[in-house]
């Protein structure tokens, strides 16, 4: 923990240092075609919750988890010898979080492998725009480790603006090529299978495949009012059970989760925002959800950023969310033996769900606090009341650099 | 009472396509240099930065996901 407090602050100082020396080059011509620094953004959260449904112990027992999440990207940009834009952004996030449940795979022990984990993921984007033609063309490249779980992942993007600027057709092929470790409850392992720890032996693994194509249409209504529809249909197939999740029958035997290896999703969300005289703006968004394991869920979001002065604003903001559970769900003891799927992870079940908190922006013109480069700070807390008896809170911090 | 629940799921498609079709018969030419308020850092059409870790636990605490800037499944061991 301490290690990646100090990291964040040496990204801070690092990046502050690298701004300070960027000198003034007065030949416009060779400047178009140098790599520019645009732009850097440092995001830093702490999210807390507790709950009593932990899926690991069959739906039943503490939720306490705690995350402490930091990315950094950074964004360059360069003009080809066609006028095209090329924009270049690298990004490096770093999770570290602790499970109480997780730390139930083996009960027995003092602390599970997976008890507290540190997840890092980089990724690298580059687009090419076409200013001209209104077009712009990128590819994404991404990576994640965790203790039992690597991702590859690759995106491919596609976007056309109107000659008017006032329209936008995008769409993005996304697919993540990912391997999960198979850890199970240690009451459920088979004999001399491992426990995927540092000294318990090795664990089979199995991978799992997610594939998205994402199409959204942005339209600007009037010089106030502006929205965009998004649909994002996905597939996935391969191990889609956490397997050292529990179980519980009605006739007291217990398994590991088993649930069905390819699931199709398809969320269908509309957002619109307005500018409501000089101080208020509504952010709005909907969006609906289906899935061929009988999820279906509606989310309704509402925040009214409020212009105290041009440089510093807050931002109240309300979600609500209803889902109907998956149809492979029941609570702990309550499953019969001879279903074919099953699941006690309350995530899955049916419930409601209600967000609220408030942001703080501040962007003035000579910078925060003073430092040009700043160029603004963001902090946000949300608190999280789901009906199933699970509260958390997050408190987030986004600063802008600009050259 | 599937004849009540489809003739509900018409309406609301109904009532979904009408004001669709309102809002983009509403539309008008804006010119960039009427677009101050467009361009205002709190009116972008997306999910800001600052909402990234938010995303992220709605989709691990809650079934649903995607079409919100959010991970849609995949990346990371989570629903």
């Amino acid at each position: 923990m301490k290690k990646i407090c100090l990291s964040v602050v040496g990204m801070y100082l690092s990046l502050l240092s690298a701004l300070s020396q960027t000198t003034p080059n007065t030949d416009s011509s060779y400047k178009r075609r140098k790599l520019k620094f645009e732009e850097a953004n440092i995001v830093s959260s702490y999210y807390k919750q507790d709950g009593n449904h932990a899926a690991v112990t069959g739906g039943i027992g503490s939720q306490a988890l705690t995350d402490l999440s930091n990315s950094i990207d950074v964004k360059l940009t360069r003009y080809d010898k066609f006028n095209r834009k090329h924009s270049y952004s690298l990004e490096v996030g770093i999770d570290h979080y602790t499970s109480a449940s997780s730390d139930k795979i083996d009960p027995k022990t003092l602390s599970s492998a997976s008890h507290a984990d540190t997840r890092i993921y980089p990724s690298f984007n580059w687009t090419m725009e076409n200013e001209k033609k209104g077009t712009t063309f990128g590819a994404t490249a991404s990576y994640s480790q965790e203790f039992d779980y690597q991702s590859f992942g690759a995106a491919l993007n596609f976007s056309k603006i109107t000659e008017n600027k006032n329209s936008e057709f995008a769409a993005k092929l996304q697919a993540y090529l990912d391997k999960w470790k198979v850890i199970y409850p240690i009451e459920l392992r088979p004999q001399g299978y491992g426990t995927g720890g540092e000294d318990g032996g090795s664990v089979g693994s199995q991978p799992r495949n997610s594939f998205s194509v994402l199409v959204s249409y942005s339209q600007v209504i009037n010089t106030r009012l502006q929205a965009t529809l998004i649909i994002e249909p996905t597939y996935q197939q391969g191990l889609l059970a956490t397997k050292y999740q529990r179980v519980y029958f009605t006739d007291g035997s217990e398994q590991a989760e088993t649930l069905p290896d390819k699931r199709f999703k398809i969320p269908l969300g509309i957002r619109a925002n307005y500018f409501l005289g000089d101080r208020f703006i509504i952010r709005s968004y909907y969006r609906f959800y289906t899935d061929d394991w009988g999820l279906r869920a509606h989310t309704i979001d509402l925040e009214v950023p409020v212009k105290i002065t041009p440089f510093f604003s807050l931002s109240p903001f309300y979600r609500f969310y209803t889902q109907k559970g998956i149809k492979y769900f029941a609570p702990y003891g309550m499953h019969q033996s001879n279903n074919t799927y099953f699941t006690s992870d309350y995530d899955l079940s049916k419930f409601t769900s209600n967000y609220f908190g408030m942001g703080i922006r501040i962007a003035p013109p000579k910078g925060v606090l003073g430092i040009q480069q700043l160029n603004s700070l963001e902090l946000r807390f949300g608190h999280y009341i789901r009906s199933t008896d699970l509260n958390s809170n997050i408190v987030s911090l986004h600063l802008k650099f600009k050259p | 009472m599937k004849l009540i629940q489809n003739k509900s799921k018409l309406l609301f498609c109904t009532l979904l396509f009408s004001v669709a079709v309102s809002i983009l018969n509403s539309c008008t030419s804006v010119k960039e240099y009427q677009k101050n308020k467009l361009n205002d850092a709190e009116m972008t059409l997306s999910a800001r930065k600052i909402e990234k870790t938010e995303l992220n636990f709605q989709s691990y605490r809650e079934g649903s996901s995607g079409a919100n800037g959010g991970k849609t499944g995949g990346g990371c061991g989570c629903n």
